[in-house]
């Protein structure tokens, strides 16, 4: 059985995302490593669906639509933010900063 | 070392590998070439999971659709280059790796914790059931049962995605 090495992979692959979040300031290449870490999920999702039903499948399917949606409405959130601020560096988008 | 073992091993190396070199390329169009591949790495994953319908999504909604939705956008804002300050210093750096290492060691412990054996069905039983099903009707059957609440639900959620999308990126309404 897969179980553990697709555990390991999967949690290596979501701290590698947790990583890109935390070290960049590029707005989309932040988006990326989200997807990369929702990816990391789906694979703990589908490892455990061997064992414990194929509920687990169900569940990847959900999430794909639910990063599909998002992947949608926060590009266009980082598009409406460019045209107002003509940058997507996250220094630059301070508005809510004390 | 079976076939399947060593299959598994190639994907995944190359699933870490090209997500390393998405989080630390400078170029936006390359991180999101890199995700392309650790995305159909995953995929091959997948199918050695059981799970071949949910690789040929990966592939269509992830490496496809929404790939290409980041790639259109990079280049929309003609961002191709990168900065040279795209990554942050050296105590930014330290802090967010050391943030990230801690996280790993928390996952390390909860590799240990494995399903109870009373909810845990027989090995082979997936395969089994894709037998009888086939490979869609296996997900599509409890997916318009058990679960049409939900997947109802996740309609109204893209069409609010969809108006949502449209909304924020027009310039004028």
């Amino acid at each position: 059985m897969l179980l553990g090495p697709t555990l390991a992979v999967a949690a290596v692959l979501f701290v590698i995302g947790v990583a890109g979040v935390l070290i960049r300031r590029n707005a989309i290449i932040i988006f990326m490593c989200v997807e990369l870490m929702l990816n990391a999920v789906n694979l703990t999702f589908i490892a455990f669906a061997q064992t414990l039903g194929v509920a687990g499948q169900i569940f990847v399917f959900f999430v794909m639509a639910v990063a599909a949606a998002e992947a949608a409405v926060g590009l266009a959130i980082v598009l409406a933010v460019y045209r107002h601020k003509e940058t997507v560096d996250l220094r630059n988008i301070n508005l809510l900063k004390g | 070392m079976t076939v399947v073992t060593v299959v598994f091993g190639i994907f995944a190396v190359l699933a870490l590998g090209s997500a390393v070199l998405c989080v630390s390329r400078r170029s936006p169009v390359a991180s999101a070439l890199w995700l392309v591949v650790t995305m159909f790495s995953l995929a091959a994953l997948f199918v050695l999971l059981d799970a071949q319908f949910i690789a040929v999504l990966q592939v269509l909604v992830y490496a496809g659709a929404v790939m290409v939705l980041f790639l259109f956008v990079i280049m929309l804002l003609n961002l191709g280059r990168g900065a040279a300050q795209d990554r942050k210093g050296v105590l930014g750096l330290t802090v967010g790796l050391v943030l990230a290492a801690l996280l790993f060691v928390q996952l390390k412990f909860l590799r240990g914790a494995a399903p109870p054996e009373l909810i845990r069905l027989p090995p082979g039983v997936m395969a089994q059931t894709q037998q009888q099903a086939g490979m869609v009707g296996a997900i599509a059957t409890p997916l318009y049962e058990a679960y049409l609440v939900p997947f109802e639900i996740t309609s109204v959620l893209l069409l609010a995605a969809v108006v949502g999308a449209v909304v924020l990126a027009k310039r004028k309404l």
